[in-house]
């Protein structure tokens, strides 16, 4: 059963199906990205509205050539930082974007569960282009068809999530969509950057970064945001890069043809080594940028196939 | 005045612990007799038959925000008095959280006159322990005693400074005056929506361990114990803090406690799907907390239950989790929800009488809250058992923002009489 759902707010409400089957679509279009002539007509007539409250240069960018590339009209909609303290403006815009009848919004919001309740609010479509810590869906299937093209597989692999997982939205929804997949989870980091109560996500935790990445076959690293020194989450970068920041020393430890990941933007130097990133031989840094290309062209394609099925069928959320 | 006689009622007294079958004697808006056994003949006397159902004591809920002055498009002296007769609430003992605070006798002099006119439920009101509840500088605790202020309080806004507190709590000691305080660690709790575990990681949602109740409860009993002041705690939520509130008591510190029916009722798993109805100060906690502070409750460390009602519009909750307003509305729902207790063998009716009424009478010096003669006639008639879905729209409540909406409850008010008068009457 494919993909069926009217918008795709989590991985935590996703079936196998539904992400093998967002997959399996999303390779299709990595080959079509990769013709000289990269243009279909499955969104031909469609209005995308890409509104971001937070600011992304990537991830939006990535999001407007895949609709450009289905044939949508994309907007993006830049929401003032200033409009965010009025948080009822969520609901004012949701009733405005209605009366100009979207089919797709992409919505980024530094409020965990803002999305859903924007999605509760409008007719169209929504994609969650990451909420708050809570999740970011898009960039966990992402890197879940990155890693599926490097290993063949999703399931029974070992994948260290390293760094800030108490913030990180990133880190969330790839612990849900590997733990559906059977892979085992190890989360590598400060104990002050751990979510409380994250003993009960079924995950391994380790302080120590050399036992967290023995005999890992993916090492997927997270970005450290400047501002945790303020919280005093850690003591500095330089005290951070050594015990947690991944050289070629401590990959090592990792399966001989362990894969290196990063949602990026990358801090290099403090979480992750410059030359171990640009080590074509093991980062999948850059594919996963293309991938992100693919997988939300397959998101929004199967998204608005299912805007054309009778009401009453296939609403999940 | 006519003389009432309330006939084949379960009395339940919260003084002597009983619940039996008996007849109640109101003259001149007080209680002229409890009379237990045959009920006394039909003189000339209105009567009312009980069909024995439960008639106990009117309802003292203190912590009741009434947003006048400031907010009255939330609610109203009018609204919320139309709400706590309804839900057998005869005193609101409300909090000075308003727009402006309520910190000087002029505030105070206006509430008085707005209570006065406009709600049929008794209104105690509170006065903030410092000017605009900003911690720094003491209100006129004398000139608002003298008013009518019942007690002080800041609120959720707690005074980090020691110096600060101490000397209020002193200042008031030797007024007599009793001050309530809220026992969350403000370094810990701002800014959170929910209580540190799985859940709130799950959900990314910006959370607070219970460990910064028992910090706040710490500090306070150590300058509770330096000044002895009296000192009422407005809302226990965790295990946590029980330890130390168990050690002060035994101490015998001049402490009481109270508990919010939300945090008596539900769990944090209600806020899965983020829904702002279910978000409260402090959050929800998780179930072994609840039970924890139900034990503790009915054990008798925990004195008294309050509605916590907090009106908040559509505006301030139709936003994302952790933007969203916090509190809730609780005068129409508090019996019900503190009868699931009931109905749950966890406490029994007399005990949660000592805990609505006869408890907040005694801390506040006040005559009502008992089945006694001579005593005020506050009383509710009520029907323990009766089923109902709780619909938010047909709350008297201005804001509708109550957690119980959809929900199955038991217990509806039949009757509610405040000084002898009926202020309420429902559908059977």
């Amino acid at each position: 059963m494919a993909f069926s759902a009217r918008h795709l707010l989590g991985i935590e409400q996703l079936s196998v199906p539904d992400i093998q089957s967002i997959l399996d679509l999303a390779d299709q279009y990595v080959d079509f990205n990769r013709k000289s002539h990269k243009h279909s007509d499955a969104l031909a007539g469609l209005t995308q509205i890409n509104m971001f409250f937070e600011n992304s240069t990537r991830t939006q960018a990535s999001f407007e050539i895949a609709g450009k590339r289905l044939g949508a009209d994309v907007m993006n909609m830049a929401m003032a930082a200033s409009s965010l303290s009025k948080g009822e403006t969520l609901i004012d815009t949701a009733l405005t974007l209605n009366a100009m009848n979207p089919d797709l919004l992409v919505v980024r919001h530094p409020h965990s569960g803002a999305v859903d309740l924007l999605a509760q609010k409008v007719k169209c479509a929504v994609l969650n282009a990451g909420d708050g810590r809570h999740e970011h869906p898009t960039q966990a299937l992402l890197d879940a068809l990155t890693i599926r093209r490097a290993k063949g597989r999703l399931h029974r692999l070992n994948v260290a999530i390293c760094g800030d997982i108490a913030h990180s939205r990133v880190a969330r929804s790839n612990i849900f969509l590997l733990g559906k997949m059977e892979s085992r989870i190890r989360l590598v980091g400060p104990k002050t950057l751990m979510p409380s109560g994250i003993d009960q996500f079924g995950v391994e935790v380790y302080d120590d970064m050399a036992k967290g990445l023995k005999d890992v076959d993916v090492v997927m690293m997270l970005r450290l945001q400047k501002e945790r020194m303020d919280g005093a989450f850690i003591p500095s970068e330089r005290e951070y890069y050594h015990r947690w920041g991944l050289n070629a020393e401590k990959l090592a430890l990792a399966k001989e043809d362990a894969i290196v990941m990063h949602p990026g933007p990358m801090n290099r130097g403090v979480e992750i080594d410059g030359e171990i990133a640009d080590d074509i031989r093991r980062s999948v840094i850059q594919e996963q940028v293309e991938m992100g290309v693919a997988v939300r062209m397959a998101a929004m394609d199967l998204l608005m196939r299912n805007r054309e099925v009778p009401s009453g069928r296939g609403v999940m959320v | 005045m006519t003389d009432l006689l309330l006939t084949n009622a379960r009395v339940i007294d919260p003084e002597a612990e009983t619940d039996r079958l008996g007849s109640v004697m109101i003259r001149d808006g007080v209680i002229a007799e409890v009379i237990y056994g045959e009920a006394p003949a039909p003189g000339r006397v209105e009567m009312i038959d009980c069909a024995g159902m439960c008639l106990a004591p009117g309802i003292i809920d203190i912590g009741v925000k009434v947003c006048e002055p400031g907010e009255r498009h939330k609610e109203s002296f009018r609204s919320a008095g139309d709400a706590a007769v309804a839900g057998g609430v005869t005193t609101m003992v409300i909090r000075p959280d308003t727009e402006p605070a309520i910190d000087s006798p002029e505030i105070l002099e206006f509430v008085h006159r707005r209570a006065v006119a406009d709600s049929k439920a008794r209104v105690l009101p509170m006065a903030a322990l410092t000017k605009s509840r900003n911690g720094r500088e003491m209100a006129e605790i004398g000139f608002l005693r003298d008013a009518g202020a019942v007690a002080f309080t800041d609120c959720d806004s707690v005074i980090e400074d020691n110096k600060v507190f101490g000397r209020c709590l002193t200042y008031a000691n030797a007024l007599g005056a009793l001050v309530m305080g809220h026992v969350q660690d403000p370094s810990l709790s701002i800014g959170a929506a929910a209580t540190s575990g799985a859940l709130a990681s799950k959900l990314g949602l910006p959370a607070v361990s219970p460990i910064a109740e028992r910090i706040q409860l710490e500090r306070d009993m150590a300058i509770v114990e330096a000044t002895g002041a009296r000192y009422h705690i407005d809302q226990i939520s965790c295990a946590a803090a029980l330890p130390a509130l168990r050690r002060a008591k035994k101490a015998g510190l001049r402490v009481t406690a109270g508990a919010s029916i939300h945090h008596l009722t539900l769990n944090e798993l209600d806020i899965e799907g983020y829904p702002t109805f279910f978000k409260v100060k402090p959050p929800l906690r998780n179930e072994t907390d609840r039970i924890a502070v139900v034990t503790a409750l009915a054990e008798g460390l925990i004195d008294i239950i309050s509605s916590m009602h907090t009106p908040q519009d559509e505006e301030s909750k139709r936003r994302p989790f952790e933007a969203a307003a916090s509190g809730a509305v609780a005068l129409e729902t508090l019996l019900p929800a503190a009868l699931q207790l009931v109905h749950a063998e966890m406490i029994d009716l007399p005990t949660l009488w000592q805990k609505l009424s006869l408890n907040p009478a005694k801390l506040l010096g006040l005559p009502s809250g008992r089945m006694a003669t001579g005593a005020p006639a506050d009383l509710v008639l009520f029907d323990p058992d009766k089923p109902f879905v709780l619909d938010r729209e047909t709350l008297r409540s201005k804001s509708k923002n109550t957690p119980f909406d959809g929900r199955r409850m038991q217990g509806r008010v039949l009757r509610c009489i405040v000084g002898g008068k009926q202020m309420f009457e429902g559908n059977s």
